[in-house]
């Protein structure tokens, strides 16, 4: 058995969650090889070629800059032959050219893998992760998309692989470029943060969401927002957390004046320490809190930051 | 301009599910069930791109058993003009389901498909990405906006939800879209439409009118319900709140 495993990166950095990736790889076989397929990804590469994994595939070419599906999914259909699964990160990046691989390849896909049974069984949340399936995939070659918070991450390799240029150049034919606006902060990354303060529609406006950007910093934590929030302008989209968002895993959440809609707790129930801070004592959130805190956010949000402010000066 | 849009009918999202006692799956008996919400969005992008004058006829296809001609007549009194019901009382694969959508397109020769980009139930987002796939048409996923063209009504500018940000491409036509729930907000039936959409016209077709072979490729083995978090521990003071943190979980 063999995995291929498919690089999200931006040309310029790997993706922290392809460590995840290879976790789940390497519960099926030692023998992965990495695909780069960017422009001027030669930075990608070497860091591809640090993990432990047998060889980095890299296409290296303008065609492939966007990371479209269109000349994605061609490009590993040529190379799909020698291995018995190809893996993906179950991101927006994974989820738009892994199915389209399945239909040149003419096999199904097994989406948002979070438990690897064997190398054709695995389990994967439905009903936004309100139950767990148990699938077995009959197919000559088997296509995945790895929830990356449900995996432990591979260690570095002591010795690099090697890197082996791919040549093969399809154009994306149909699809062109236009513009990308990537929401920049220089709080942790949501999906990779060790702590994430989540906010609420409970926070009521725009300004008053000034409110978890301050516990977030003063916990140096990532801020993440319910699709309330999201929806009623608090915050841009990308900030939100749940089943149609982002699935994260931290060691500590807090969510601050979030009832608790499944959509989000699906997102957030992985997490070590759930903490809810929430004036309603019939929300759900607290069903799922390992501390929940009954009060009123504008009065215990703004002590609870005196109070790290205060034990972060006795520290020093 | 036509336009297909594949709909699929599911538990509605405010039910609460239950996983059968046997394991084989979800209870589906005496539950609510509507249209999937993302193929809501699509019915009423395609509708919209209708209003707009660059749509001109709307078809609406949705495969599995009777009842889902209830749903197709809901999507028909929304704006759609005809619809196709694919009976089947067997569960499909995305795969399957995107192999049968693909001879639906080449007998209806739609300038585009929207389709949500996943079913609440299965939550697998693959369909449309395959069916562009086996059509080899362009595909713009988790759409969050779109746009024609002004000088070139057979270009679509999309705007598509990625993580940390959003991407905006342009796609030439025929090509698949798949929507986001940021798109739109799907408007409401109306009752006259409802009335309309009865007379509208609705065609059914069996799986064997098709060449697509329908496998078990991928097996469900069995469904159950996921582990519950242990019972949390109520606080009264934000003090004891760090006191837990920093001592009890030794976090701070």
């Amino acid at each position: 058995m063999s995995v291929l495993l498919l690089a999200e990166h931006n040309n310029q950095h790997l993706s922290t969650s392809m460590e995840n990736c290879l976790g789940a790889a390497q519960q099926i076989t030692n023998t992965v090889d990495i695909l780069v397929a960017g422009y001027q990804c030669g930075a990608v590469a070497k860091e591809a070629s640090e993990l432990p994994v047998r060889q980095v595939l890299v296409a290296d070419n303008l065609c492939y800059e966007y990371g479209f599906a269109e000349n994605t999914a061609p490009l590993i259909a040529t190379l799909a032959k020698p291995y018995s699964h190809i893996m993906a990160p179950a991101s927006t990046f994974g989820k738009d050219i892994i199915p389209r691989l399945g239909a040149l390849l003419g096999v199904g896909v097994l989406s948002d893998v979070i438990t690897i049974l064997d190398e054709r069984t695995i389990e994967r949340p439905i009903y936004a992760g309100n139950a767990i399936e148990t699938v077995k995939s009959h197919d000559p070659i088997i296509l995945m998309t790895i929830r990356p918070t449900a995996f432990q991450s591979a260690c570095k390799s002591t010795q690099p692989a090697e890197i082996i240029p791919i040549d093969t150049v399809i154009e994306a034919s149909g699809v062109h470029f236009c513009s990308h606006s990537a929401t920049t902060s220089k709080r942790p990354e949501l999906s990779s943060a060790q702590v994430v303060v989540c906010g609420g529609r409970g926070l009521k406006s725009k300004e008053q969401f000034a409110l978890a950007f301050e516990l977030a910093d003063s916990l140096g934590a990532a801020l993440g927002a319910t699709r309330a929030a999201v929806d009623a302008g608090f915050v841009p989209n990308d900030y939100q957390v749940g089943q149609t968002g982002k699935i994260i895993a931290p060691q500590l959440y807090i969510g601050i004046g979030i009832s608790g809609a499944i959509q989000h707790i699906a997102g957030i129930k992985d997490s070590k320490i759930i903490i809810a801070i929430n004036h309603d004592e019939n929300a759900p959130i607290f069903d799922v809190a390992d501390y929940g805190l009954l009060a009123d956010l504008f009065t215990a949000v703004p002590e609870l930051i005196q109070l790290l402010r205060d034990k972060g000066e006795k520290s020093c | 301009m036509k336009i297909l849009v594949p709909l699929k009918r599911v538990i509605d999202y405010h039910v609460r599910i239950k996983v059968k006692a046997d394991g084989s799956g979800i209870d589906t008996n005496q539950v609510k069930m509507s249209i999937n919400p993302f193929d809501e969005i699509a019915i009423e992008a395609a509708v919209q791109l209708k209003e707009q004058g660059i749509a001109h006829s709307i078809v609406l296809v949705s495969i599995g058993e009777d009842a889902c001609q209830e749903s197709l007549r809901a999507g028909l009194a929304l704006g759609a003009d005809c619809a196709i019901h694919i009976k089947t009382n067997s569960p499909l694969s995305p795969f399957v389901v995107a192999s049968l959508l693909k001879e639906v397109v080449e007998r209806e020769k739609p300038d585009c498909v929207i389709a949500g980009k996943q079913a609440i139930d299965g939550d697998h987002n693959q369909v449309g990405q395959m069916l562009a796939g086996l059509l080899n048409w362009p595909q713009a996923t988790f759409a969050s906006a779109i746009l024609v063209k002004q000088n070139n009504p057979r270009v679509f500018e999309v705007t598509r939800e990625v993580d940390g940000g959003s991407t905006t491409i342009e796609i030439d036509l025929p090509a698949v879209i798949t929507t986001d729930l940021r798109l739109n907000i799907p408007r409401y039936a109306t009752l006259p439409e409802l009335m309309k959409a009865k007379h509208k016209p609705l065609t059914v077709l069996m799986p064997d009118e098709f060449s697509v072979k329908i496998t078990p490729h991928i097996e469900r083995l069995s469904v159950r319900t996921p582990a519950a978090r242990k019972k949390g521990v109520r606080l009264k003071t934000v003090a004891e709140l760090v006191d837990v943190l920093k001592h009890t979980e030794g976090l701070l």
